[in-house]
């Protein structure tokens, strides 16, 4: 009875699994049909155009890659630094258990708000109109919660056994932190850091509140630069009449389908390396 | 029970009565009156004791009995605990060491410390050697970091071992050498007090030979305090044995006195087996 219970149980978690599984490959395989033909280096080389034929994704991808290795720059330290005071100064202060509810209250927060927020605060107040720099930070507030979550658990996996060995021989706090448990902590916080940068290249909503909708048919080339992003140029695309647009979408997402896939490769295979750098 | 100076009196009594007795070294540590706090609750009660230089004295005990956490309080490794308290003095060469001035890094460059697990850092056998010597800043050239670390891992009697490959990583070192790799780290800073937590109580005989012959050997350059739960490693390293039970101190006095002829009755009861 007990068996058959169990077994019962293998089945539905399964079969759940074979659902979510079916319907995302179906999806792909969707997407492929439309879009693969269109994949070529002419599209990723090419700006976007009126005509569909000619229309390209280079901007956009630009666009993201500009976008989302500046959000990185901006987020790490901050985060990290966060975590850090959270973590290893302010663990039973007032003040650090009323930042840790706001971080858990931020990491909730629907997207959109973290566009009206920047566009009120970077984009207007601090007059950085329309450009990388202003969607960068928008976005690595929206990172900001995950990396400082993430970072703290890493932080947290360090044993006591390493931080007591760093302070028995003279260590002071800061050498304990920067020399012993960044570097231990470090393919943890990478990961959070890559995952937090996997969901900000995917955001659409806050970015299209700063104004990275209007039609831009250039590359960014600095910070201060008007840019778009591939979810904008995707949901660009969709939303036009023509059905030769409709494949230049789908194609589009698989350009951003391919850069998700390289960045998480990145994280697992940078996480090993620096593991290794550690064990062997 | 008698905690506070009985045990001195009887251990300066017999040092000078006994020819055999070891010499009566100047007094390198000395607590007053040690209150400990975990919280509410009172880990030490009251702990006194001077300990002499260039000689072993070992705390034994049963499991809890606070032996640990006195070793501890010894260079404010409890510190870095939190709610925790400390009442009473700890006097390092005569200046407390509680005192609130005192540099606490400074201090545990002084009084360095091995663990009862052996804990190196997920870098090489060199660089394990090198970090205290480069966060001190106690080596000006890479020629003199080299002959330091070298030095060091001499002393603990692990360098043949480990010579063609300091750049390994440590993590791949047999337990017993990851300990002796420990306290070459710990002596690399070069301290006048070793702190030693249970160092030989997660290895085998063999290993735990090997270090129990190095405290030997290190004894005539340092002051050696070791925790241990092992009453026959106690007899063979130790000058001075301490025994402690409940957080207090029952007696200490010369090594060879307290296994063979106790002053307390509890001190008998353990050292023979018959409790704890």
């Amino acid at each position: 009875m007990k068996h058959r219970a169990d077994l019962a149980f293998r089945v539905l978690a399964m079969a759940t699994l074979v659902v979510a599984l079916v319907t995302l490959g179906a999806l792909i395989i969707d997407v492929m049909a439309d879009g693969a033909h269109r994949l070529s280096w002419q599209f990723l080389t090419s700006l976007a155009s009126r005509r569909p034929e000619d229309a390209g994704i280079y901007h956009a991808l630009a666009g993201s890659i500009w976008v989302i290795v500046l959000t990185g720059l901006l987020a790490l330290p901050l985060g990290v630094a966060s975590a850090i005071y959270l973590e290893e100064y302010g663990t039973a202060s007032r003040l650090a258990r009323f930042i840790e509810i706001n971080i858990s209250n931020l990491a909730a927060v629907p997207s959109i708000i973290y566009g009206l927020l920047g566009l009120g605060l970077f984009v207007r107040t601090m007059n950085m109109g329309r450009s990388v720099l202003a969607g960068a930070c928008t976005l690595a507030l929206l990172a900001l919660p995950v990396v400082i979550l993430s970072t703290r658990e890493a932080l947290r996996t360090v044993p006591k056994s390493i931080r007591e060995a760093s302070y028995a021989l003279g260590a002071t706090k800061w050498q304990t932190i920067w020399y012993q448990v960044l570097p231990m902590a470090f393919p943890g916080i990478l990961t959070g850091l890559i995952l937090s940068l996997s969901r900000a290249i995917g955001e659409t909503a806050p970015l299209i509140t700063i104004g990275a909708l209007t039609y831009i048919p250039f590359a960014p080339d600095s910070v201060w630069s008007p840019f778009t992003v591939l979810p904008i140029q995707i949901f660009n695309w969709v939303s036009r009449p023509q059905a030769a647009f409709k494949e230049n979408a789908a194609a589009g997402i698989l350009v951003l389908m391919g850069l998700l896939l390289a960045m998480n490769a990145a994280a697992v295979f940078l996480r090993d390396r620096f593991q290794r750098q550690g064990r062997s | 029970m008698n905690s506070a100076s009985p045990p001195l009196t009887s251990l300066s009594r017999v040092a000078s009565r006994t020819a055999a007795a070891p010499p009566d070294t100047p007094v390198k540590i000395e607590a007053d009156r040690l209150n400990f706090y975990y919280g509410p609750k009172r880990a030490l009660d009251g702990i006194s004791i001077r300990i002499r230089t260039n000689l072993v004295t070992a705390f034994i005990g049963p499991s809890g009995c606070g032996k640990s956490t006195f070793l501890r309080t010894l260079n404010r490794m409890n510190d870095i605990i939190p709610a925790t308290r400390v009442e009473g003095t700890v006097l390092l060469d005569g200046k407390d060491v509680y005192d609130p001035h005192v540099d606490v890094v400074a201090l545990r460059r002084r009084v360095g410390m091995v663990f009862q697990k052996s804990n190196p850092f997920p870098k090489s056998i060199f660089e394990n050697v090198a970090y205290g010597l480069r966060i001190n800043g106690m080596a000006r050239t890479r020629a003199e970091l080299n002959d330091r670390v070298e030095e060091s891992l001499r002393q603990a009697a692990i360098f043949e071992e480990v010579k063609d490959r300091l750049n390994d990583s440590a993590l791949a070192l047999s337990g017993g050498q990851q300990q002796r790799l420990c306290i070459a780290r710990a002596l690399a800073i070069r301290p006048e007090v070793l702190l030693m937590d249970e160092p030989a109580s997660a290895l085998d005989p063999i290993a735990t030979q090997r270090i129990e012959e190095l405290i030997y050997d290190l004894k005539k350059t340092y002051t050696i305090v070791i925790v241990t739960h092992n009453m026959q490693q106690a007899a063979r390293v130790s000058d001075h044995t301490a025994f402690f039970w409940l957080g207090r101190l029952v007696e200490y006095d010369r090594t060879d006195r307290i296994f063979t002829a106790p002053a307390e009755k509890l001190t008998e009861d353990y050292v023979t087996g018959r409790c704890g």
